[in-house]
This record gives structure tokens, sequence and C-alpha cells, in this order.
């Protein structure tokens, strides 16, 4: 053992982080999964606003969605039920046994994905763009990263916390994500304001941090975005703020309860392992 | 072969001690039947410096113990201590000190090629990059994988797989290593090269202690300083191989290859039969008759009736006591 405890973590953090960077460009079969069956999505609403000729921001609100899409499915598939795949194949004993926090692992998993589908998610919104002739209009460079950087740290911590909740489950785990996916679709407002699914809806939905993130995103990317906004920029970047901390504050309780219920209940571990 | 001094005892706390450890698995249901209990007041104390075996059938509890002392699963009762530290309350400490390894682990990233897979469970230790690199590149070359440094973990073989998860298991430089059956389905040749590796890094570590289970007598008889033998969860000996063999020394084991045979039930109640085991070779034809005697009087009488049932006898062969035997005695049946 070498170094403190912080650096060890920090090693961890990185090593856990290098198969998600390092994987995207050794699996380019991904690339079209995660860029271009988005565009498919996005080019049915399109295609709807235009048929309804609508506003053009409904059509820029589209394609910002359909790449947001990519973050809300990876943090489903691969945070999530990430260690239900690692229970599978071995190597959650390992991380339960190695001598660092196991927030660590979560953080290099949250921060590898965010990486490699931050570029997936450009890639899709820059060619959404560029096929439905989108204009952005950033006010705020500053605010603009402010809002994403909350937006990626309350998302992946929730992620994180998912993947706490879910480290005992089995099969669960994958129709759980299923369950998840469109319905937030819809909740979350990826293809139109949230706003008008009402107070009510846009407040409970609110939880899921991408909601806010993508309606503060609309308010940054487009003019004339406020009047569909839910909730002031500044308002929403607070509670995005607030749910990053809720969150990993929540992953970090989480997951010492379920290690030590895996431990008592001995499912760690597969049988056989 | 490596060869170094078996049990070299240090004066210190002891690597492992155990104290009427105990778990019991209860089922999810009341319906889906009743508790296990995996194991039952299990007490070891293991020294710094040993190579220890826990050998035992399927189901015996050796995965079960591994896994208390790993602090992957919490004992039901009893206590667990790793150089000291309790594995259900300081179980950080206890992390700091060990690794394991299993048999047919598929463990790291298929994406990955094996120096970066390494490289990964390395950073979980917290091992400088270059420190860790250049052990990477030292053990490879041990294992004869160098070769295979750059290569998908996806494209290896079952044996290479397996070098490279013991090579993830020393890597770290742990105080204490649970190795759970090491050369589960490997050859023989890939077992060797286990096998001896384990040896010369206690040689040159003499302080590290190694904790083994392991389905294979010749390997626990080969290596280890002691070995428990476990079955329903207790251990029922633990001691030296040589000292375990002595318990039976004055048994002798008749072996005998034989065809045609039609009853086997006849043998057990021989006058100084002490157990009797057999195994049917059916490729061959053979079935194998295994006696441990008491004394040699009644030998003459299991010819006898081996032959009165018409069968002949293809081989016969007196050996003296191997670790299978003590097996056999202290479980009452053998691991095949």
């Amino acid at each position: 053992m070498s170094d403190g405890w912080v650096i060890r973590n920090l090693r961890a953090v990185k090593g856990r982080a290098y198969p998600r960077i390092i994987g995207a460009k050794r699996e380019p079969s991904w690339l079209f999964f995660e860029i271009v069956l988005p565009l498919f999505t996005v080019a049915a609403y399109a295609y709807v606003y235009q048929f309804m000729d609508a506003r053009a921001e409904l059509i820029g609100y589209v394609v910002l969605g359909g790449a947001m899409t990519a973050f809300w499915l990876n943090v489903l598939w691969a945070m999530a039920a990430q260690f239900y795949w690692e229970k599978e194949i071995g190597n959650l004993q390992l991380y339960m046994i190695a001598p660092i926090s196991r927030m660590s692992i979560l953080a290099g998993m949250a921060l590898g994905g965010m990486f490699s589908t931050t570029v997936n998610a450009a890639s899709t919104l820059v060619i959404g763009a560029l096929i439905f002739n989108v204009a952005f209009h950033i006010s705020s460079p500053f605010m603009l990263v402010a809002i994403f950087l909350a937006t990626m740290v309350a998302l992946y911590g929730m992620g994180m916390m998912f993947a706490s909740l879910y480290m005992l489950f089995g099969r669960e785990a994958h129709h759980l994500s299923n369950l998840m996916t469109d319905p937030v679709y819809l909740a979350s407002g990826f293809f139109f304001p949230v706003k008008y699914l009402g107070a009510w809806v846009a407040a409970g939905a609110s939880f899921i941090p991408i909601t806010l993130g993508l309606d503060a995103l609309r308010q940054m990317f487009f003019t004339g975005a406020a009047e569909d906004a839910f909730l002031s920029l500044e308002a929403e970047l607070l509670i995005l703020l607030g749910l990053c901390v809720v969150f990993l504050i929540l992953a970090h309780y989480s997951l010492r309860y379920m290690e030590y219920l895996g431990k008592a209940t001995g499912r760690l571990t597969l049988r056989w392992q | 072969m490596p060869t170094r001094k078996k049990s070299a005892r240090m004066d210190k706390k002891p690597a492992v001690r155990t104290e009427a450890l105990t778990r019991v698995f209860e089922p999810k249901k009341k319906k889906e039947g009743k508790s296990i209990r995996a194991l039952d007041s299990v007490d070891l104390q293991i020294e710094q410096g040993e190579l220890f075996g826990i050998l035992g059938p399927n189901g015996a509890g050796k995965t079960t113990l591994l896994k208390i002392l790993s602090t992957l699963l919490l004992p039901t009762s009893g206590k667990a201590y790793i150089a000291g530290f309790d594995v259900e309350n300081q179980f950080n400490d206890v992390r700091q000190k060990i690794n394991m390894v299993s048999g047919g682990e598929v463990s790291g990233y298929g994406l990955l090629t094996v120096k970066e897979n390494l490289w990964m469970f390395s950073q979980f230790y917290g091992i400088k990059s270059k420190v860790a690199l250049q052990r990477i590149d030292d053990m490879l070359k041990d294992f004869g994988l160098s070769d295979k440094k750059d290569a998908k973990v996806r494209t290896l073989s079952t044996g290479q797989r397996q070098k490279m998860n013991i090579i993830r298991g020393f890597i770290t430089d742990p105080d204490i290593i649970f190795l759970d059956e090491p050369t589960l389905g490997l050859d023989v040749n890939a077992s060797r090269i286990i096998r001896d590796f384990i040896l010369q890094w206690l040689k040159d570590h003499p302080t590290k202690t190694v904790v083994l289970t392991t389905h294979y007598m010749v390997e626990a008889d080969e290596l280890c300083d002691r070995i428990a033998i476990i079955d329903n969860g207790k251990i029922l000996a633990c001691d030296t191989p040589e000292r375990l063999k002595k318990r039976v020394q004055m048994n002798t084991t008749l072996s005998m290859d034989v065809t045609l045979l039609k009853d086997t039930t006849v043998f057990r109640t021989f006058e100084g039969v002490e157990s009797f085991t057999f195994t049917e070779d059916g490729e061959k034809g053979l079935t194998k008759l295994r006696f441990v005697m008491r004394d040699e009087s009644g030998v003459s009488d299991i010819i006898s009736a081996v032959l009165g049932q018409g069968s002949r006898i293809e081989s016969l062969q007196k050996t003296e006591p191997t670790l299978e035997d003590v097996f056999i005695k202290m479980v009452g049946k053998g691991l095949e």
C-alpha cells in the first residue's frame, strides 16, 4: 500500500473511469447506438413540429432533448444497473475487498460515463442541429457550463444512489431500468417544455435532475425559451446544486447500508463465486 | 519446483484467527427449505508465513470461510481476525492487508488489454502507476505471459486468464492472500506454473501468508505447511500433511482394478477393513476398489470375494497412506 487515503481513492477513481473512457474508442458500434439512434427519435418529433408549422425553437428543444437522452440512458444502464453486471462477472467482490471507499468506484464509473456520453451527446446535438437547421444563441457561456455541470453531478449522483440500491438486485435491476426509460422521457419533458405538464407534475419530475437541467439548458440555448420555462434559471441552478448534495449524501449512506445488507445476507457475490 | 522451508513460523500475532466462527444461511422464504449451517464453530489459527490449505468436498464451507475472512460475508456468530483486526468491525483495516483470487474467475473487462486490466485493479490499492506497470511487466514474465501484455482479455485462454487473475491478486503485495481453488479446471502445465509461483513468492516473502482452498489432494500435500480438513462446516482435522498421514500410518491401502464386479456392498463388512470406496471407470469397464486396512488379515478374503463374483483382477497395489486416505478416513468419502 502506498500514499494516503485521499490519493489512494483518487487513483481508484482514475482506475475505474479508464475502461469507460477507453471503451468508447474500442467499441465503435456504441457510436451507432448512442449517436445515430437518438437522431431517429429527434427526427420523428422534429417532422411533427415542422408539419404543424410550430415555432422554430421547438425543433431546437427536440434536438437538445435527443442529445440529453444519452445521459439518461447512461445513468440507467451504465450506472444504476452496473453493479448487477459487475456481480455477474465477479468484479463486485473485488471492488468490495479493495481498501478504498466504494464511492470512489461509483465516482470513477460516473466520471468515465460522463466523459464518453458528453462526446456522444455533443455529436447528436451538432448533427441534429445541422440536419434540422437549429440555431443556438448562448447568452452566458459561464452560466451554461455551471448549469451543465450541476445537472451532470446531480444526475450521476442519482445514478450512484440507484447503483447502491440496485446492488443486491438480480434481473430486477434490468427490469427497473427498462421501466424508468420511457416514462421519464415524458415526465422530464425531453422533447417539449415540462411546464406544459402542469406545475405539480413538473415539480414532481424535478426530483430527476435532468428535468430542471433540460429546462435550464433550453433557456440558455434558445432566445424566447424563457416563456416556456418552468422556473427561472437561477432557481433551477440552485435546486440542481441542492440535488447534487442530496443525491451524493444519499448515495454514500445507501451504499454503506446495502454493503452491510449484502454482507449479512451473502448477496455481494453469486452463490458459486 | 521451488523449495522452501515449511512452516516458517514467526513469533508474531497470527495472520488469521477464528473463534467459534459460525455462519447460517436462512432461506429467503420459509417454504424454500431449511436453513443451512455452512460453518459450525470453526476455531482456526494460521500463523504468519504459513501456506495453509483448506481441503473439503463441495459445500463443505471452504468458500464461506474465505468470504468471511475476506470481509465479503458476516458471520452469524463467533469472531474472525485478520492480522489482529476484526473482520466485522475493522473491515477497512482488514482490506489493507488482504487480496483474493478465485478459480474460474472472469473478473476485469474484456475490452481492456491484460496490462490495462492489471493496472486498473492496482489502482484500487493506490499503487503508483510506475510501480504497478513495473510489477506487471515482471510478473507477466514470471508467468510466461509477456507476449499477451497487449492482448485483449477476452482473447485469452482459460489458463492464461487464470494466470492473469493470480497476478492481479499478488500485484498488490498483500500480507495475506486467499486463493479459492486457484488451479480449478487448469491443465497440468498451467497448474504447475501457478503452484511454483506461490512457493517462490512465499520463499521471497517469508512473512506473508497464503490461505488456499483446494479440491486437489496432491496440490494440498505438495504446497501446504498445514491443512485443515473441513466437512459440513466443521474442521475435522488440522495439522501438517505428514502428521495427518501418520494418523492413518498403521493402515495400509489396498487398491484393485477389477472387471465384471456385480456387488460392492459385501466389501464393507470384511474384517480388517477400516474404510472402503470404489469408482466406476465406464470407459474401460473397470471398477476401482480402494480399501484402507487396519491390518492385512482380510486381504485374502477380499481377493476371494472378488474372484468369487467371477471378476478378474486387472491390477493390485498395496500403498502407503496418502492425504486422500486421511481425507476418506475423516470425511467418510472421497473428493471425486
